[in-house]
């Protein structure tokens, strides 16, 4: 079964269309990279799917639910959907632990100590046990976007969203990111990842979509479309990034 | 790349202050307070020196400065300013409920919301925009002589619902101020763990709006309460209108003198506080700095 599935979606802001017609489909345990020009639609993709911007068009469905129909529980559909966004976005006024407690306890309904539970075997999990008592700026942007993971994860999600989360981060930092993201694929999580490291999803993507100017122009298993893409505007996008070393 | 530099230049002051050497960079600082405090006292002796050579000083003295005066009138006001006090705690206490309210419902999104954001808009420049002491007068004067059944007569009752009204409209403006400092991601985050938006109100963005505009907010604090002196104008006995009372027996004004010592009795430890507070928050949250 599907876990994800998008049909004809479309998004404009005011004139622009971002997104023009997106059909793509995520299987259970399938990792899907989104690669494209900064602009392409790759967030504002990743932000209609969790609904945090409503559609012009189109449908979208999360398991067997349509979650775009009219009427639907948004914050119970987000409940089941994590993000992770490329500026962190934690709480700065609360710690570590109650960054990732905050959902869990309020909208799960969790008792304190077992969202506390959940949440210290996740940063034990990723290393960040000791930073538990800290508040988010005293973290390094590695530190503060696992935890941004963690916070997501603490809900339990069937899907999760990935949106450029190591775009933000000093190179140094960029592997203690990716190594928990590879964790989470191989740990069998559904994710739809917008990124510009290409080595990254090539290593771990199940398969890669090329999206240019709000359309999927290209897609399939990473070597086919990183080693031999056949669009022009697909070789076009990776030989940019080839002379930029990112590849 | 900048930090880096910031990082530098803190070895480069060392040297240079070493070159310099010690003794002479402190004494510039000692040198420093010197100018100070020479400069303040030549500035105060001139005051004092054109203040008491002036022609109308001797009655001044008699009127403002009788100590005696001040002295003998100082119970009567202080019992009569703890009314005062009375009225300001109880009216911030509605103040920062009310004006909060006002302030959530000026910041709702969406045209559904329209006619209640449009309401807050009207009240906040009301509240604004009418002199307190006529908002004061209007409903102290105006609202027990509906004589309504259940509703309270006592003018000081009507006078704190006119300060609360007043005050909520600034206070509602610093919230609002505060609330829209807070970044939009913020938001979206807190609605994407599945957060209602009243949830991600109280728990992510009213929290940090508030910690940011704790300075104004204490701001208004000390503004109402000087304006409770504005109940006096009813006719309340409070600190204000008792010194009215003295200074009309005495024919002296030595009685405002000690209701103005009252009020900055509060009034400059508000401010204190304020600044307290401040440097608490930014210490205990800030140590690694680089957080607006």
């Amino acid at each position: 079964m599907s876990a994800l599935r998008l049909e004809a979606v479309r998004k404009s802001f005011g004139e622009h269309e971002v997104l023009r017609g997106i059909d793509l489909e995520l299987d259970d345990h399938e990792v899907v990279c989104l690669i494209g020009a900064s602009g392409s639609g790759k967030s504002t993709l990743l932000r209609c799917i969790n609904l945090l911007e409503p559609l012009n068009a189109g449908r979208i469905f999360l398991g067997r639910e349509e979650i775009t129909r009219r009427g639907v529980d948004v914050n119970a559909v987000r409940r089941r959907i994590g993000i992770v966004f490329q500026a962190f976005n934690l709480f700065p006024h609360m710690t570590v632990l109650r960054n990732v407690t905050l959902a869990p306890r309020d909208v799960l309904k969790l008792s304190r100590a077992k969202a506390e539970a959940r949440a210290l075997e996740l940063l034990a999990r990723f290393g960040l046990e000791d930073r538990r008592d800290e508040y988010p700026d005293r973290l390094s942007g590695g530190q503060q976007q696992r935890v941004a993971i963690v916070r997501a994860l603490a809900m339990r999600p069937e899907l999760m969203l990935l949106d450029e989360v190591t775009s933000a981060l000093d190179p140094e930092l960029v592997a203690e990111v990716l190594n928990v993201i590879r964790e989470l694929a191989e740990g069998g999580m559904t994710m739809l990842i917008a990124t510009h490291e290409m080595g990254f999803a090539r290593d771990i993507a199940s398969r890669v979509c090329f999206l240019d100017d709000g359309l999927i122009l290209e897609q399939g298993l990473p070597h086919e479309i990183l080693t031999n893409p056949k669009q022009p505007r697909t070789q076009q996008f990776l030989e940019r990034i080839i002379e930029a070393g990112r590849l | 790349m900048a930090g880096e530099g910031d990082r530098r230049s803190d070895p480069e002051v060392e040297r240079r202050s070493r070159l310099l050497g010690g003794l002479h960079f402190e004494g510039e600082g000692a040198r420093g307070v010197a100018i100070a405090l020479l400069s303040t006292a030549v500035f105060v002796a001139v005051v004092i020196v054109a203040v008491t050579q002036s022609a109308g000083w001797p009655e001044v003295k008699r009127t403002f400065f009788d100590w005696g005066d001040i002295s003998s009138s100082f119970p009567d006001i202080a019992r009569a300013f703890v009314l005062n006090v009375k009225i300001f705690l109880v009216c911030e206490v509605f103040v920062l409920v009310f004006a909060l309210v006002i302030a959530v419902l000026r910041s709702l999104p969406g045209p559904v919301f329209f006619p209640l954001r449009a309401l807050a808009v009207i009240y906040s420049d009301l509240a604004r925009g009418v002199p307190t002491i006529l908002v004061i007068a209007l409903l102290g004067f105006g609202a027990p002589a509906l004589q309504l059944t259940g509703v309270p007569r006592s003018r000081v009752f009507w006078a704190g619902v006119g300060l609360i009204l007043v005050y909520s409209g600034y206070v509602a403006e610093v919230y609002r101020a505060g609330i829209e400092s807070v970044h939009p991601s913020q938001e979206a985050a807190a609605r994407s763990l599945g957060l209602s938006r009243f949830e991600a109100l109280r728990r992510v963005i009213l929290p940090q709006a508030i910690r940011r505009v704790i300075p104004p907010l204490l701001n208004d604090f000390i503004g109402l309460q000087k304006d409770t002196a504005l109940v006096g104008t009813l006719g309340v006995v409070e600190a204000f209108n008792q010194s009215q009372i003295d200074s009309a027996a005495t024919f002296t004004y030595g009685a405002y003198l000690a209701a103005a010592v009252l009020f900055v009795a509060i009034t400059i430890p508000l401010a204190r506080l304020t600044d307290w507070l401040i440097a608490r928050d930014r210490q205990k949250r800030q140590a690694a700095g680089g957080f607006a």
